[in-house]
């Protein structure tokens, strides 16, 4: 994500000149690993052979150490002191030899990271273990992308704002786990009211918003730029809040990998999937199984039938938010562990979301889900041939291929569309 | 009323498919299916120029879907239809308006934020003014005088001068109806197709609008129109076509038709009623 | 608080280049939406498309004039492009593929792979210099108080304005005829529209594409002022300032972009200020930061276009009367 790099450039750039040294030269930097603080390495810097400081990386990643004056160091990273399964992307270049700092510079030195492969890849290891990553992201992408399609098939509105209640839970469980004004529970314990809270979000913004719109007969035109105007709001209310940092959960912010085979995961992605992966299942049992679930489908099918069937639309139309603001809130969660949590988190996962719901067919609930796992092994599997920087551009692609060619999508009507 | 064209149907013999002394358009082996259920499955129908035919039919016979596929807003599986000789499958819908095939909609379509007048002047084929380049030169002013000078005698003769400048959609429900039928008049149609030209129309409207039908049958068009409601069908067609189930299951004078157990069974084996 | 100065620099936004610049993006807009009903929400990709043919053009050695003609061209072609395969899709279908086409050029725009045409992250500078040394105005500021322009700002203003006027004198006479009635009456129901024998597709295109072409002349404004080109310019936000500016007008009325643009840009300028003002004179205590100040302003812009849809969808210049019978 474009975004997230120049934040950490940033903020990279900007705490590594935080140290107050006298003579106002200092060398530091922040150690990541994809999006990750790397804490307790130690670093040394060195000038002519003689050891001039050192220091041990923080919890948020970041060192510093001051020298004397300008000139030419040495700036040496202790491979040893690196957590379990982490290394050096260039494990030659462990030693900078020169680092040139002029006067009064706050000199930013990267060592970039990279995993530890206890083999060397091949190239069938590498794709396994970006079909695994793929999965990880592309369940969170389908749990989010659900909600957004159940909402669509029950009011017939494509919510532009669906990226900032996944954003809302998120930041919520944040507050409730990391923050230093907030309770500081445990992250697994923060899920529940996190959730509990978009839930009502959902509920609030279709009481309060939608449906007071939908009653004076306003159209889904003019329902959609509401909705974009909404993202705009609430993503810099967010920003407001929040900062333009990334920020990390106390808990599994950073964790080794362990391997199964040939695939190489940290845990908590395994965790992720298996969550993620029981709520669709959940979700998909409750649309079948629950009275709800047959009364959202049928409204969903034809909304006038629905009511004149004595189902009572408008309260489906909650629960829907509702649910799909839960699922958006889960995701965005699940996306916080599995990455950071930032303002604009949900707005740089939306057009990936729309690619979901378009791909398993506008208005499907499962082909939303499957479009969201297909997304995202798709995109983290073109790394192998792509560069990184078209990511996005993959998930894009797909979107308009699908739109071109097959516009109901993998499950859709086809009367939905044109 | 103008007895030329039941004259000229006088002989024909009333069965599905009869062919017509001059058709102005023949449709063969024209079918259309939507997923396993045969909608439109019409073997052979020739229109008679210059007559009203009636198109009936219980609900759900296909009527519409004929006049869709007919008109280029729907695709045909299988068959072909000549509009004056000329084969009309595979063109889409503008085309064949252009040709001179006009038809309304069931539920009326009033360009709702475009004054009546606009609505009228809009219909008005081979205007240089449309083209982009011709919209930039300004040597459409005269055309449109012309067009706009058209319009208002037409919309005199559907008593819909006083409202010319308002929003069509400030219109009521008869008036819309009054204005669609004004509007394809101003498309100069050959073939006029009616969509239910009196569903929603209180009874007074309907003998006006019946009595513009007529007037546009004895100018020369050609008009055929879908009906429910069999009294009017029967004061002022020329001809009937039945339609059941996507085929064509009779055909005839008004009279003969009524009267075919064919067509009473296929109303009222549905439990439709043949008028409401 | 200085008060005067707030409103002087609030006067002085909303009559600067980025509001001519909103203005031209809001006409090519109104040219798709306002009467044609398109729902391009990709409008953006049109203002990159007339940046980045003048950027490059000189980048790679051409002359100012010939960059211009790219720009334009690109833009025409992207309305092409755009338009063949989706035009039969619904309307918030096409707003998904326009977003989704805006995103994938300025993401290519910004890849390394695509840095020896449009240099990547870093973007073009300084390829304006020959339309400023066709500056007439002699050296100095104009203006009275704290109202005034430099002598290059002000040609970039007037030049700017003059574009603004001439789009709109020829929208007008367009739209005013039989073309812009069929625009029209797409917009209220393509299938009237083509049961009277219009060619809706030729004219989806043909808005598509002068709404397009207009919109680039928005980028090629804002590139030449700001002597820059960066993908992060282009980010889908700008589609929506030019859809506030709008809907603030009254999508559909000619002169909308005009007034969407003077007040839009008056009223996040005095806003700005008034913010500003208030953290300065610590009237907000420590609530909101002067950092904060910039995310408030984008908020507020927000919550204006959900009020303006909610309360007041016709904008300043549409009529209650012609909204009521909008049956879209």
């Amino acid at each position: 994500m474009p975004t997230a790099a120049a934040y950490l450039i940033t903020a990279a750039l900007l705490l590594g000149s935080a140290g107050s040294s006298d003579s106002g030269e200092s060398i530091g930097g922040t150690l990541n690993h994809e999006g990750q603080p790397v804490a307790g390495v130690t670093i040394t810097v060195s000038l002519s052979d003689r050891a001039v400081g050192s220091a041990e990386s923080a919890a948020d990643g970041t060192w510093e150490i001051p020298v004397r004056g300008p000139g030419v160091y040495q700036v040496e990273i202790d491979v040893a002191s690196l957590p379990e399964g982490l290394a050096l992307r260039d494990p030659d270049r462990s030693v900078l030899t020169a680092v040139e700092v002029q006067a009064g510079q706050h000199k930013a030195v990267v060592f970039p990271m990279g995993e530890r492969q206890a083999e060397q890849s091949a190239a069938i290891t590498r794709l396994l273990n970006l079909v695994a990553k793929g999965l990880t992201y592309g369940a969170i992408v389908a749990l989010a992308s659900v909600g957004l399609s159940l909402i669509f098939s029950v009011t017939g509105l494509i919510n532009f704002a669906h990226g900032e209640v996944v954003t809302f839970g998120a930041v919520i469980a944040w507050l409730l786990n990391a923050s230093p004004a907030g309770p500081r529970l445990h992250v697994l314990w923060a899920v529940l009211p996190a959730l509990a809270l978009t839930g009502f979000m959902g509920a609030g913004l279709e009481r309060g918003l939608f449906r007071p719109l939908r009653r004076r007969r306003t159209g889904n035109v003019a329902l959609i730029v509401v909705s974009i105007g909404l993202s705009l709001f609430l993503r810099h209310i967010y920003l407001l809040f929040l900062g333009g940092a990334p920020r990390a959960y106390e808990q599994y912010a950073v964790q080794a990998q362990q391997s199964w085979g040939p695939i190489s995961l940290p845990p908590k992605d395994v965790m992720i999937l298996v969550v993620a992966l029981a709520a669709l299942v959940g979700v998909g049992l409750m649309l079948q199984r629950t009275r709800l679930g047959t009364e959202m489908r049928a409204v969903a099918d034809n909304k006038d039938l629905a009511e004149a069937s004595g189902i009572n639309v408008d309260r489906v139309i909650l629960h829907t938010w509702v649910l799909g603001a839960t699922l958006a809130g889960l995701g965005g969660i699940l996306l916080g562990i599995t990455q950071t949590v930032q303002w604009d988190m949900g707005f740089v996962l939306l057009l990936t979301m729309f690619a979901a719901v378009v791909l398993g067919g506008i208005g499907t609930a499962y082909g939303a889900a499957l479009g969201g796992l297909i997304i995202g092994v798709a995109t983290e599997t073109s790394t192998f041939w792509l560069p990184v920087e078209f990511k996005v551009v993959v998930a894009l692609g797909v979107l308009i291929l699908v739109l071109l060619v097959r516009p109901q999508g993998l499950f859709g009507l086809k009367e939905r569309v044109g | 009323m103008n007895d030329e064209p039941r004259r000229r149907l006088a002989g024909i013999a009333p069965r599905p498919g009869a062919p017509k002394p001059d058709p102005i358009l023949i449709v063969e082996g024209t079918s259309r299916a939507f997923g396993g259920l045969r909608a439109v499955d019409v073997e052979w129908l020739e229109v008679e120029r210059g007559a009203i035919t009636a198109l009936i039919g219980p609900n759900g016979a296909g009527k519409t879907t004929l006049f869709n596929v007919l008109t280029g807003f729907d695709r045909a599986d299988a068959g072909t239809w000549t509009f004056d000789g000329v084969p009309l499958r595979g063109r889409r819908a503008h085309q064949v308006a252009r040709a001179g095939m006009i038809r309304t909609f069931q539920l009326t379509k009033a360009l709702a934020r475009l004054t009546v007048l606009e609505n009228m002047l809009l219909a008005v084929p081979g205007q240089r003014g449309e083209r982009f380049t011709g919209a930039l030169a300004r040597t459409w002013r005269g055309q449109e005088s012309r067009n706009r000078r058209r319009a208002q005698l037409l919309l005199d003769r559907f008593g819909l001068s006083p409202m010319s400048g308002q929003f069509a959609g400030t219109l009521s429900g008869g008036q819309r109806k009054l204005l669609e039928m004004a509007r394809s008049l101003m498309a100069d149609p050959r073939l006029l197709m009616l969509d239910e030209p009196m569903a929603g129309v209180n009874p007074a409207l309907r003998r006006s609008l019946l009595d513009h039908i007529e007037e546009i049958r004895n100018e020369g068009a050609t008009v055929v129109f879908i009906e429910h409601d069999m009294d009017v069908v029967m004061g002022i067609s020329d001809w009937v076509v039945v339609m059941a189930q996507g085929r064509v299951i009779a055909e005839g004078p008004p009279a003969v038709v009524g009267r075919d157990p064919v067509v009473i069974d296929a109303y009222l084996g549905r439990g439709a009623k043949a008028d409401r | 608080m200085d008060l005067l100065r707030i409103l002087t620099d609030s006067l002085r936004a909303a009559v600067g280049v980025s509001a001519a610049a909103y203005a031209l993006a809001a006409a090519g807009l109104n040219v798709h939406f306002g009467y044609t009903g398109l729902l391009n929400f990709g409008h953006v990709a049109f203002m990159m498309m007339g940046a980045y043919g003048t950027a490059v053009t000189v980048d790679q050695g051409g002359p100012l004039w010939l960059g211009l003609l790219v720009g334009v061209a690109a833009a025409a072609l992207l309305g092409l492009l755009l338009g063949i395969p989706t035009l039969r899709l619904r309307a918030d279908y096409l707003a998904i593929v326009t977003i989704a086409t805006a995103e994938i050029l300025r993401l290519v725009a910004r890849s390394h792979t695509a840095e020896p045409l449009t240099r990547g992250v870093f973007g073009i500078q300084q390829f304006a210099d020959p339309f400023y040394a066709l500056n007439p105005i002699p050296l100095g500021r104009y203006g009275f108080g704290s109202f005034n322009f430099s002598h290059r700002q002000l040609w970039v203003v007037l030049v700017g304005w003059a574009v603004v006027a001439l789009v709109l004198l020829l929208l007008t006479a367009l739209m005013r005829s039989p073309w812009g009635r069929v625009l029209r009456a797409i917009r209220e129901d393509e299938d009237a529209a083509r049961s009277l024998g219009k060619n809706v597709f030729a004219y989806k295109i043909q808005s598509l594409v002068l709404g397009g072409v207009i919109g680039s002349l928005a980028g090629v404004l804002l590139a030449v002022d700001t002597q820059a080109v960066n993908p992060d310019t282009f980010v889908s936000i700008l589609t929506f300032y030019a859809y506030t500016v709008l809907i603030l007008g009254g999508a559909g009325r000619i002169l909308a972009p005009i007034v969407g643009a003077l007040v839009f840009w008056f009223l996040l300028q005095l806003s700005d200020g008034l913010l500003r003002g208030a953290v300065e004179a610590g009237w907000l205590g420590s609530l909101i930061e002067a950092s904060d100040v910039a995310a408030i302003r984008f908020a507020l812009v927000g919550l204006g276009l959900v009020l303006l849809m909610a309360l007041r969808p016709q904008g300043i210049l549409g009529s209650r009367q012609e909204l009521l019978t909008d049956e879209r």
